[in-house]
């Protein structure tokens, strides 16, 4: 934190211009250095980062809950050690010869540790065997191209077969550009999962983080037997921009928030981060086939 | 087949005269009687659906709905449906599974409405919940693209046993324009977005996407709409008698993996 500082301190002593300055949603530039200061992008008001950081990365004035990485989630979700990834090395091709993709995927990798967007694989929680999908939005905003659709389809298959329950948390921009037509399909691949994971009469529950958004929203996201969502978060089909394109006024600031879903009956409901471990163990229970509890 | 450019095909696709869903509807099938409404809201005029014979056979239509003139187009909304469309077709199709009658869907959209009732009502779990229940649902499936098929507005109707598009139509993960607007903010490049984006009726061949190429008239389907009706019943006759033949099981796990294989992705070698 200190040491923050002291580099912000520096760098502007030495005349420099601060690396990156925050947006604000009108476009204005606000001027915050980053790694010092906290700017919430729902309510806007500013918090120092040490604070933003110890609070979980919940904003104190208006409890968004802001983004995690993967990893950040697994470690707060699952017992401890108790995480197997599947399909670590998967990395994608280049399906339309989209210019530059190649080389831009090799320097996310580079920058993020991850080889996509999504961290897939098989845990616990409180003992309770699951699936569990995370998205990483630090990896192209976590849009789904066939790495991501490949490696969920993989992991609600698995839960399939081995007759556990799937918890995917949700982040997402939509469908992966680049990928073109092969993203759109793996909207169609994974809900297809779902569909047969639902047959089988498993329980999947979504669990919405910000943002969840255009193809992800419209396929697996909005699929769960159960659907949960952190405060404050963004859940939307279509861009704002494009629906303010559309009517040509500005929409309220709690358009597509998670209070607004739920509001609308899309939502079953809304859940702070420091609980969320717990309820969904308590949902697992709750869901535990029959034959099994009169095992045990 | 000729030889356009995406761009091309752009062009002839949005010809005012291109012939729509309303035009083909009567010259394909006979006796349509179009059923409203998904019992949930209200009646989606930008998806029209109902019970038809084609030769004989009772099948279920479900279409995306463009109108050919501007007092068309306020009633189906630019052929742009809001989830209570997407609710009707699915409320369509699960009568069609009830009743042993396959599916006949014609997609035809720039896409899902994006405005503020279309979220308030769902729009994302409407799609969502459409392309779920067609994959299962034990009844066979055929999907023509028309023209323009945006994003997941067009996939909603496009879990199919087979996939069959027009040769000048176009399917997209978004249209040219979005696709420019969100990697280049310049809706303007849209032209220059068609070109990279491999979204004609051949790239999609070669992407494993499209099953079959459906012959136009010359210079495009509004030079002879008859001619081109005559091949999109031809071809569903063909297809018909494909899918007919099969178990029910089959064909649900055939439908599966159609999407299940698509994708691209590299891993190291198993050990």
């Amino acid at each position: 934190m200190l040491e923050d500082l002291f580099s912000v301190v520096k760098v502007r002593f030495n005349g420099e211009k601060p690396e990156k300055s925050a947006e604000d949603k009108n476009g204005r530039k606000t001027d915050i250095p980053q790694g010092l200061l906290f700017k919430c992008p729902r309510c806007r008001n500013v918090t120092f980062e040490e604070d933003f950081q110890k609070n979980g990365k919940v904003c104190p004035h208006c409890n968004y809950h802001s983004r995690l990485t993967a990893k950040e989630r697994l470690d707060i979700t699952v017992d401890k050690g108790s995480f197997e990834e599947f399909d670590k090395e998967m990395i994608s091709k280049n399906p339309i010869d989209f210019p530059d993709y190649e080389n831009k995927q090799a320097a996310l990798r580079e920058k993020t540790g991850l080889n996509d967007a999504v961290l897939t694989g098989k845990a616990k929680i409180r003992g309770e065997d699951i699936v569990i999908i995370v998205m990483d939005s630090n990896y192209l905003m976590a849009s789904m191209g066939s790495v991501v659709g490949e490696k969920i389809t993989r992991a609600i298959e698995y839960g399939t077969a081995h007759r556990l329950p799937v918890i995917a948390f949700t982040a997402s921009g939509g469908a992966r550009m680049q990928e073109g037509i092969v993203s759109l399909m793996q909207m169609a691949k994974t809900s297809g999962a779902v569909a047969r994971h639902n047959e089988a009469g498993l329980l999947y529950i979504s669990v919405m983080t910000d943002p969840t958004t255009g193809g992800v929203t419209a396929s697996f996201a909005s699929l769960g037997d159960i659907i949960i969502a952190e405060p404050k978060v963004l859940i939307g089909f279509a861009g704002r921009r494009v629906i303010e394109g559309t009517i040509r006024q500005k929409l309220p600031d709690d358009f597509q928030s998670a209070e607004f879903m739920l509001e609308n009956g899309f939502v079953d409901m809304i859940v702070e981060r420091k609980k969320m471990r717990r309820v969904i163990a308590h949902l697992l229970k709750l869901h535990k086939p029959r034959e099994v509890q009169a095992d045990e | 087949m000729s030889e356009l450019t995406a761009c091309e095909r752009l062009d002839i696709i949005r010809h005012k005269g291109r012939p729509t869903a309303l035009d083909y509807i009567p010259m394909i099938f006979d006796e349509f009687f179009e059923m409203h409404g998904d019992r949930l809201f209200r009646d989606d005029h930008a998806i029209m659906g109902g019970v038809a014979s084609f030769k004989g056979i009772p099948v279920t239509v479900i279409a995306e709905v463009k109108g050919r003139n501007l007092a068309e187009n306020q009633k189906c909304n630019f052929g742009m449906p809001h989830p209570e469309g997407y609710r009707k077709a699915l409320r369509l199709a699960k009568q069609a599974e009830k009743f042993g009658r396959p599916i006949i869907c014609f997609v035809d959209t720039a896409g899902a409405f994006c405005g503020v009732e279309a979220e308030q009502r769902g729009q994302g779990e409407a799609i969502a919940r459409n392309i779920m229940e067609f994959m299962t649902l034990k009844t066979p499936i055929i999907s023509i693209i028309l023209g323009e098929g945006g994003s997941g507005g067009a996939l909603a109707l496009a879990v199919c046993d087979e996939l069959a598009m027009l040769e000048n139509a176009i399917y997209s993960v978004i249209s040219p324009r979005g696709f420019a607007s969100i990697l280049w903010k310049d809706a303007s490049r849209e032209r220059e977005a068609c070109d990279i984006m491999k979204i004609t009726a051949e790239d999609l061949t070669r992407l494993k996407v499209c099953d079959h190429i459906i012959a136009e008239a010359d210079g495009g389907a509004h030079n002879d709409p008859m001619l081109t009706a005559e091949n999109i019943s031809d071809y569903i006759f063909e297809a018909l008698q494909r899918k007919l033949q099969k178990g029910l099981d089959e064909l649900v796990n055939g439908r599966y993996n159609k999407f299940r294989v698509v994708g691209e992705f590299e891993e190291p070698a198993a050990f």
